[in-house]
């Protein structure tokens, strides 16, 4: 190859004439409004809220970004290829830890998954992801009851990222399953009417339901209705798990 | 001399930011890409063992589709994993072939666990099976990415800027073979037997 000069010139006058920027056609995507980002209308707003400080507080702890997403359909694609797709498209998690999670719930489709960046892999693994769903979302999500479901989901995830989640047994029996499911009501019921008999009388036996065991929150200051949060660059390779409902 | 000195440093500099490191670039991402693929191959690989002791356990009368995935494991990691790989077409659709095979065996393996409620049920059984379930998704994505990569290296090199690129400086590195299709006879639609 002989290096002429005047050949050099040519090519560095010619070249930037054909740089042209090639715009591609972004795949319709919700925007990154927030750690919660709820385009199919399934959680109460104070649910949100709430779910919103808790994921920012764990992200202000850990670095980790935990993002929940639900959306009304997946337009024809797998929910597989929306995760990690949408995961790279945000940039959920950190540039150099990989350190994001998806839970994306596609209504319409009745299709969830938990996506994991790389850098979560380890402690938050598909085996436990596809138990979260298995065992904790799905059981709320068969039953209509998506806001429980998903802040029990969210919260078997960050356990599960500080390596305290138990997985839970699954039963393929459903018709035993929501036999026993009665079974325990009232059994937590009797409990209950017993633990309070005489005190005083709050609520029915299904009252013990709602925020035990959930994730306190400390105080509710600095929400900033999600303002000013983006994705770090965090990678994702398809780890994580699937489910239907 | 020292005016001549400048402008070569201009000129380089105005070369850079005009694709000249494309093509390195964009072979360095083939090539990371591909690793990628064979780490999650070789990851479904290590799970195997695992899983037939698991399985067998509870369904030792499947002996024939056992065998099957242990023999299609055997075969597929056989096959010299290296970068030569990706430039010889043959011993890549070799290695394709060996892996699809072994995929075709776990998915009949998993099919006729179906069968064995007691399994299903098996803890150990769900574990290793989401695993697997995780990993052929891992594959799927390393595969599209591996795809991505050579399709921009191919088109890199073919079209411009990259083609004048490639003529004067990098012409010893060709044209990137890829994966041919995702399986034997995908471009056949299934047929469903009742």
């Amino acid at each position: 190859m002989k290096w002429t000069f005047s050949k050099l010139i040519w090519l560095a006058l010619l070249l930037p004439l054909t740089l042209v920027a090639s715009a591609s056609a972004a795949p319709n995507f919700p925007e990154l409004t927030g750690h919660v980002v709820d385009r199919a209308s399934l959680l109460p707003r104070d649910v949100e809220t709430r779910l919103e400080t808790v994921l920012k507080k764990h992200e202000d702890m850990s670095s980790n970004q935990v993002v929940v997403v639900t959306i009304h359909s997946l337009e024809g694609r797998t929910i597989e290829e929306y995760g990690y797709q949408l995961g790279r498209h945000w940039g959920i998690g950190q540039a150099d830890k990989d350190n994001g999670v998806l839970l994306i719930i596609a209504k319409n489709d009745r299709k969830m998954r938990i996506e994991v960046g790389y850098g979560l892999e380890g402690s938050l693994t598909d085996a436990i992801a596809s138990n979260i769903i298995q065992a904790v979302i799905r059981p709320e999500f068969k039953k209509g009851r998506f806001s429980q479901g998903i802040q029990k989901g969210v919260e078997s995830i960050l356990l599960a990222i500080a390596g305290t989640y138990k997985s839970k047994s699954v039963s393929n029996h459903d018709g035993i399953k929501e036999w026993f499911h009665y079974l325990i009501l009232v059994v937590i019921g009797i409990f209950f009417i017993s633990g309070f008999f005489g005190s005083n009388h709050s609520g029915g036996g299904r009252g013990g339901r709602g925020g035990s065991g959930y994730i306190s929150t400390g105080g509710f200051g600095g929400f900033g209705g999600g303002g000013g949060f983006s994705g770090g660059g965090g990678g994702f390779g398809g780890g994580g798990a699937s489910g239907g409902w | 001399m020292f005016h001549r000195l400048i402008l070569i440093v201009l000129t380089a500099t105005v070369l850079a930011g005009c694709g000249i490191n494309n093509i390195p670039t964009y072979d360095e991402q083939v090539n990371s890409t591909w690793a990628q693929v064979e780490n999650q191959y070789q990851r479904r690989s290590d799970l195997i063992p695992n899983l037939v002791n698991t399985v067998k356990g509870f369904a030792a009368q499947e002996q024939e589709t056992l065998t099957a995935v242990v023999e299609a494991r055997a075969k597929a990691t056989s096959i010299q994993m290296d970068s030569e790989l990706l430039n010889n077409p043959e011993a890549l659709e070799k290695y394709e072939q060996a892996q699809g095979s072994l995929g075709r065996a776990l998915g009949r393996l998993l099919m006729v666990t179906e069968n064995y409620p007691d399994l299903k049920s098996n803890a150990n059984f769900l574990a290793l099976q989401s695993q697997l379930e995780g990993t052929e998704n891992r594959i799927a994505v390393a595969r599209r990415d591996f795809i991505q990569a050579v399709q921009a290296y191919n088109t890199e090199i073919r079209t411009f800027p990259g083609k004048i690129w490639h003529s004067l400086l990098y012409s010893d590195m060709e044209k990137r073979e890829t994966f041919k299709a995702t399986t034997e006879n995908a471009e056949q639609a299934p047929t469903v037997n009742f």
